[in-house]
């Protein structure tokens, strides 16, 4: 048995005063060892807390339904969302699971340098390696470890927080945003990082709001649209023309395309349209489309038609 | 014009900045490129008036800065807005995206609603806090409040490394709007080339390379 995550119908909902806000909604989707699956969709569509509801790190308004079966070879298979937070801490977070977050310069503790944040993290899991041999898996140079959060560059802090990740030697990596705030050179640096992770055999979860990289590294593509998983299709074929009308429209936004933002804004996912939660942004919505389409490859009435490519 | 004349800055022993000139001139994006780790960020709080140089000159319009930070004048502090790259730490979480926005308003100025829509927020966003939202809302909210006090100059460091194409699209649309509106100079830092080309090219601005 090879290692996956297989993620079924999984939903979350946060509960506010007055609302309840709809953030991820019947999402399928599965990654194994050896494989990058890139998920990508427009800002607020719940691509976080995705990551966060399968590391079992949500805040307490939240709850959950569905099943993250995590199958990891010579141990029983575990469901994310239904583990003990006990458990999800001594043997999945970190050891299973490495999660590399968003915001990196958020996560570190802003009193205490990359180094000894580092050695912690090596030492809470029980790894001899040393800072400096982590931070140079990682792209650092070591001597920019004694350095405070704040005296570190954008590009910097995420790499102290890649190295935090592979720490556990975990066997899935989820990546929320790696590469935000890295410069071209450091994005591909990054992205060969995580394809050699993927090569080695690990899984990687890609959360990512740049298709480009996405592009350099995903086996798959998996789009979400307002919480719900709409377009999964292998990358060569995503690129290639998306059959998804909100995927297309998102592949054209790219300023080496059209720079044309898609028109309208992402619905309040506390009161979404009934049926397919596009149609207010979409030119080629008809009736049909108050009808929610089934789930599947294509979550969508009116897929566009692409010439077979080449 | 904004012009920063042999701005040196270190932070301990480690200088990041060493005699770097820039000028942002009105009415025109002009780019700023640079590897990551080269100082853009350190020069853009400069040029907010954040940040004290070790030595160098800041004039705004032809005003010397004498004063930084909060000890600044307003009408000069308030001529300069600064975007940042991490929303996150740019905010006081205890605020809701409502009293973010118009924070720099006190109570002046346009109702907080049409700036919030014009850079695609919706009402029901208005009253969470920043862990309520996600970076691309909590960054839409940044840019209505940079804009609120019609600034002369907009410095947008990365702004929107961290959003997809659609929302990066729509907030630089945003911005260019406004320059267009109000003759403001807009400095874009960003290692995107492509982003930067579309961004410079409508204006004719200059692009600046850090190394
Ligand atoms: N604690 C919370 N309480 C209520 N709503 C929340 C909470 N956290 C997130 N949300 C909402 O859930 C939705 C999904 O947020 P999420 O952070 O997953 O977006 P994202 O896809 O990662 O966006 P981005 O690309 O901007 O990071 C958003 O509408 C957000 O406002
Ligand atoms: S289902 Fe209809 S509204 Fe939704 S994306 Fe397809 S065509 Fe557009
Ligand atoms: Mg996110």
């Amino acid at each position: 048995m090879t290692s996956s995550l297989t993620v079924q119908n999984l939903s979350v909902r946060f509960r506010l005063p007055g609302a309840t806000v709809h953030a991820v909604s019947d999402a399928c989707f599965e990654v194994r060892r050896g494989e990058c699956l890139a998920l990508v969709g427009e800002s607020g569509c719940g691509k976080s807390v995705m990551a966060h509801a399968l590391m079992g790190l949500l805040p307490a308004n939240a709850t959950v339904a569905g099943s993250a079966w995590l199958r990891t070879e010579g141990a029983p298979p575990l469901d994310l969302l239904a583990a003990p937070e006990k458990v999800l801490a001594r043997t999945v977070r970190g050891r299973r699971i490495g999660l590399v977050p968003q915001s990196p310069a958020a996560h570190l503790t802003p009193v205490r340098t990359a180094r000894a944040q580092l050695a912690e993290a090596l030492r809470e899991l029980g790894n001899p390696a040393s800072a400096d041999e982590l931070a140079a898996r990682a792209g650092l140079d070591p001597a920019q470890l004694d350095r405070y959060p704040h005296q570190l560059s954008g590009g910097m802090a995420q790499r102290v927080v890649n190295a935090i990740a592979l720490a556990g030697d975990p066997w899935l990596i989820v990546a929320d945003e790696p590469t935000s705030g890295l410069d071209r050179p450091l994005v591909e640096a990054t992205m060969t990082e995580l394809r050699r992770l993927a090569d080695d055999g690990r899984a990687v979860l890609l959360i990512t709001h740049d298709l480009r990289a996405a592009e350099r590294v995903a086996d798959h593509i998996a789009v979400m649209y307002a919480g719900r998983v709409v377009s999964l299709a292998p990358a060569e074929e995503f690129f290639a023309g998306p059959r998804h009308p909100y995927a297309a429209g998102l592949l054209e936004a790219l300023p080496s395309r059209g720079f044309v933002p898609i028109p309208g804004r992402p619905p309040e996912l506390t009161d979404l349209p009934s049926g397919c939660a596009f149609r207010p942004r979409c030119d080629r919505s008809t009736a049909a489309c108050s009808h929610l389409p089934e789930p599947g490859p294509v979550a969508c009435h009116h897929p566009l038609e692409h010439h077979v490519a080449r | 014009m904004l012009r920063a004349d042999g701005i040196t800055v270190a932070y301990g022993r480690q200088r990041v900045l060493r005699a770097a000139d820039l000028t942002v001139a009105p009415g025109v994006v002009t780019g700023l490129a640079g590897p990551s780790g080269c100082g853009k960020s350190t020069l853009a709080r400069v040029l907010a008036l954040l940040r004290r140089p070790d030595a160098g000159r800041l004039t705004v319009d032809g005003t010397e800065v004498r004063r930084w930070r909060h000890r600044a004048s307003r009408d000069l502090r308030t001529r300069v807005a600064l975007i940042f790259q991490q929303p996150r730490l740019a905010v006081d979480p205890r605020l809701t995206l409502r009293e973010i926005a118009e924070e720099p308003f006190h109570a002046t100025g346009r109702p907080v609603e049409d700036l919030a829509d014009e850079v695609g927020l919706t009402p029901e966003l208005l009253v969470r806090r920043p862990h309520e939202v996600s970076d691309g809302q909590l960054q839409r909210a940044c840019v209505a409040r940079a804009l609120a006090l019609r600034p002369r100059y907009v410095i947008c460091d990365e702004m929107t490394t961290m959003l997809d194409a659609s929302t990066q699209a729509h907030l630089v649309a945003r911005l260019e709007a406004y320059r267009r509106e109000t003759g403001a100079g807009v400095l874009a830092i960003t290692h995107d080339e492509e982003l930067l080309t579309r961004w410079t090219e409508p204006s004719g601005g200059p692009t600046v390379r850090m190394t």
